[in-house]
């Protein structure tokens, strides 16, 4: 079952298999800098609580096949954060 | 933050400063007992973190046990300046001949500690310096050991002082200046430094200062004073209001948002860094504007951080709106500030578009942040728009919201 | 010209690894900034962004010349890690860091001038000689919208309000020799006065901007030197903080701004600046045309 959440901001997306590959639970609890992925026993899980403080660093966008990890900026219709972050001052 | 006099004492005691003997006292029969304890005459002080306290009643002269107890329950009952008293200090009363200063600031063009000294004890000694310039002296010294006690020496000295007499005021400014640099102090004065009929000389009072920043390293002395780390010890004791601003900064880490101080106003202000929050402060009074509250938003605070900032402000009984204004920052993200403010005023059950009167924030990730503003309906503007403009249009748009007639500043 | 810094200035960062170095470190390299490398004690091999990582700063400087080290190390390390650029030769210093404890403030800057070398800060943004280099976080990753090289000198005790003053001149059209958020602190290594004869030895500089703010004797030992000096440098100066005036003893702002004297306060400060001849705006947006009527020798 695929992993997702939304704030009021930010939601994360994760497919399946990517969600229940322990490895890639693993790699996005340890590269996400906000805690947004916890690694549950080998499964994804999006701490939802933390889904708002993204700081948009598309560190875990890098993580698993192309397309499977995704970041939507609620605030922008929903727009895919791209890699890396496209946006600054 | 100030230290009470009777603290100060304990810490100069502990330097080898001599001080009176006596006790503080919480209630009228602590002071008698003590009174009793002392002997003879005795001082009862108001322990408040102002001065004054002479003129106010806060200090009374008993010469039994009887007449203490009286004396400290009107101490006790008195407020002075805004303060209830922490305790009364209850001293042997001293028979003074002649009384000194003996002080020890940084000097902060010299970025050197500077001890202080002058033979015109128990006044003020910036309005000594005015009227008897000569009657001060003035020496710098290292901050490194070992600690050159003949500057003390010379110092006393320079003001015609000597035999037993200087080598006492030498030991005196030499366990001061020690402290001073020991104890992390940005002030520390004797005043008055008093010597006795007996030519002894001893410490009658001492205000003593310590800034924030040296606490986490001197949390030994605070422990041993027990002061925690609630007391600001600033002009005035922090309202509930205060209390849960730092709270909020204190929840996380990441980033500055606190350091609130309460107003009686209208407009709430979310506002930062250390200058622009100055900066913008100025604007609103400037403009008329009535602001709820001062604070800071530095760093990079975390999005709850901000939002709880804003839903302490909101909850301020009479606060109509809020202006979120910075100056143009560069670590500080727009976006993350801009989710932070709108999210509290949604959780704290507002629109956005109506709670925010303006939004002026420009900078590092300021075109996400305005996708933010613009999807929630908060009017914003980027830097072409100057910070007291901005102020401006918060004040005005807060009037519009009261019904007042617009004015023109 | 510039001050203190320009394309050919090496510098190291100590407390490379830590979040808000990274960040800077990346914008000093893309703003050309000549950074050689960084210490982190115990991180010695790595590196961040490309610059190689040491642990100590002599592995550095028995390699290279190093101009200067910008320190964002925490606190209780600070002392430190400046002693150990002092006495490995680097002669500029920039203390970012915050919450030093006064004592060992003036300890560091007693080291400094035993050892001939400058401090900038601390509690400070870093500073700027725009279009050659940049030495800290001063302007962020937007640094280029609010900076542009020109003639106006920028000496400002609050970080921030570096940036928002010269944004300001950059969008009347005044660019800036060099821009240096001096600190907040009550003691800082140097003060507007002490860098004054800097500016004042750099043809290119034109005028100078200050932003101040209450407490201390900065401002005081400003007007003194511009009186002193006949200075050549028309000065304009903002001052925030005027609401304080009426609120001894409550804390605002950055630490170096609590009142503690008779001379320290927002009013008296303006009094004694505009004595001196040095010009006091009202508002941020009003100091360009103050500046552009003082180079046309309109007076104060």
């Amino acid at each position: 079952m695929a992993a997702s959440g939304s704030g009021m901001f930010i939601r994360c997306e994760v497919d399946e298999p990517a969600a229940s590959d322990a490895a890639i639970a693993k790699q996005l609890a340890s590269v996400c800098p906000v805690d947004i992925y916890a690694d549950d026993s080998g499964r994804v899980r999006i701490v939802d609580s933390n889904l708002d403080e993204c700081i948009l660093c598309g560190l875990c966008l890098e993580v698993g096949p192309a397309g499977a990890v995704r970041v939507l900026k609620l605030y922008d219709g929903g727009r895919l954060l791209e890699r890396p972050a496209a946006a600054g001052a | 933050m100030r230290f009470y006099e009777f603290e100060a004492k304990t810490l100069l005691g502990m330097s080898g400063v001599p001080v009176s003997k006596g006790g503080t006292a919480l209630t009228a029969d602590d002071a008698a007992r003590i009174a009793g304890e002392v002997g003879g005459d005795v001082v009862l002080k108001s322990q408040v973190l102002s001065g004054g306290r002479m003129k106010a009643g806060g200090i009374k002269f008993a010469s039994a046990a009887e007449e203490a107890r009286t004396a400290a329950e009107q101490i006790l009952a008195l407020e002075i300046g805004g303060q209830r008293p922490r305790c009364v200090l209850v001293e042997s009363k001293q028979p003074v001949k002649k009384e000194y200063y003996a002080g020890v600031i940084y000097d902060a063009l010299a970025k050197l500690p500077v001890a202080i000294f002058s033979d015109l004890g128990g006044i003020d000694i910036e309005q000594v310096a005015e009227t008897h310039p000569g009657h001060v002296a003035r020496v710098h010294f290292s901050t490194f050991s070992p600690f050159p006690e003949f500057k003390m020496k010379e110092l006393v000295a320079s003001l015609g002082i000597s035999g037993g007499e200087l080598n006492a005021l030498t030991r005196i400014m030499s366990q001061l200046a020690q402290a001073f640099l020991r104890y992390g102090l940005t002030l520390a004065e004797i005043n008055p430094l008093a010597q006795l009929d007996d030519g002894s000389i001893i410490a009658l009072d001492s205000h003593l200062d310590m800034e924030e920043e040296a606490r986490d390293g001197q949390a030994a002395l605070l422990a041993r004073l027990g002061i925690g780390r609630e007391e600001t010890r600033l002009a005035r004791p922090p309202t509930p209001f205060e209390i849960r601003g730092a709270e909020v900064d204190a929840s996380d880490h990441r980033g500055v948002a606190g350091r609130v101080v309460e107003f009686d106003g209208t407009l709430g202000c979310v506002i930062g860094a250390g200058g622009g929050s100055l900066t913008i402060f100025d604007a609103i009074r400037k403009f008329g504007g009535d602001p709820a509250n001062y604070c800071e938003i530095g760093g990079n605070p975390s999005v709850k951080k901000a939002a709880e900032l804003t839903k302490l402000i909101l909850s301020k009984p009479g606060v109509g709106k809020i202006c979120v204004i910075m100056n143009v920052v560069s670590n500080t993200r727009v976006d993350i500030v801009a989710r932070g403010v709108v999210k509290g005023v949604i959780e704290a059950g507002y629109d956005p578009a109506e709670k925010i009167a303006i939004f002026r924030i420009p900078g590092s990730w300021e075109d996400e942040g305005f996708k933010i503003l613009e999807k929630y309906g908060v009017e914003y503007c980027d830097r072409s728009v100057p910070m007291s403009e901005a102020a401006r249009r918060a004040v005005e748009k807060m009037r519009k919201a009261k019904g007042e007639p617009e004015v023109v500043a | 010209m510039s001050i203190l810094i320009d394309e050919r200035t090496t510098f190291i960062i100590q407390g490379i690894t830590g979040r808000e170095a990274v960040s800077m470190t990346r914008e000093c390299l893309d703003y050309g900034s000549k950074l050689v490398g960084g210490v982190t004690p115990g991180r010695g091999g790595r590196g961040v962004h490309g610059v190689p990582v040491y642990d100590t700063v002599k592995e550095i400087t028995s390699q290279q010349r190093v101009d200067g080290s910008v320190l964002t190390v925490p606190p209780a390390f600070v002392r430190d890690a400046a002693f150990e650029a002092i006495e490995n030769g680097i002669k500029l210093l920039v203390i970012v860091t915050e919450r030093i404890p006064r004592g060992e403030v003036a300890q560091v800057c007693e080291h400094a001038r035993m050892h001939g070398a400058r401090l900038i800060g601390p509690n400070c943004l870093g500073l700027i000689s725009p279009g050659k280099s940049k030495m800290g976080g001063i302007g962020g990753a937007a640094v280029k919208r609010a900076y542009t090289p020109g003639h106006i000198g920028v000496m400002s005790r609050s970080g921030g309000m570096t940036t928002e003053i010269s944004n300001t001149l950059t969008a009347a059209g005044f660019g800036q020799s060099t821009a240096v958020s001096i600190g907040g602190d009550a003691i800082i290594g140097s003060t507007y006065a002490e860098l004054m004869p800097l500016f004042e030895a750099d043809p290119e500089t034109e005028a100078i901007v200050i932003y101040s703010e209450p407490g201390g004797p900065m401002e005081a030992q400003l007007a003194e030197y511009v009186r002193a000096t006949k200075s050549r440098l028309p000065v304009v100066a903002f001052m925030a903080g005027k609401f304080m005036d009426a609120m001894p003893g409550m804390r605002f702002g950055h630490a170096g701004t609590i009142v503690e004297g008779r001379a320290d306060t927002a009013a008296e400060k303006i009094a004694r600046m505009q004595d001196a001849g040095i010009s006091v705006a009202e508002a941020i947006q009003d100091i360009p045309e103050i500046v552009r009527s003082r180079l046309n020798g309109k007076g104060a």
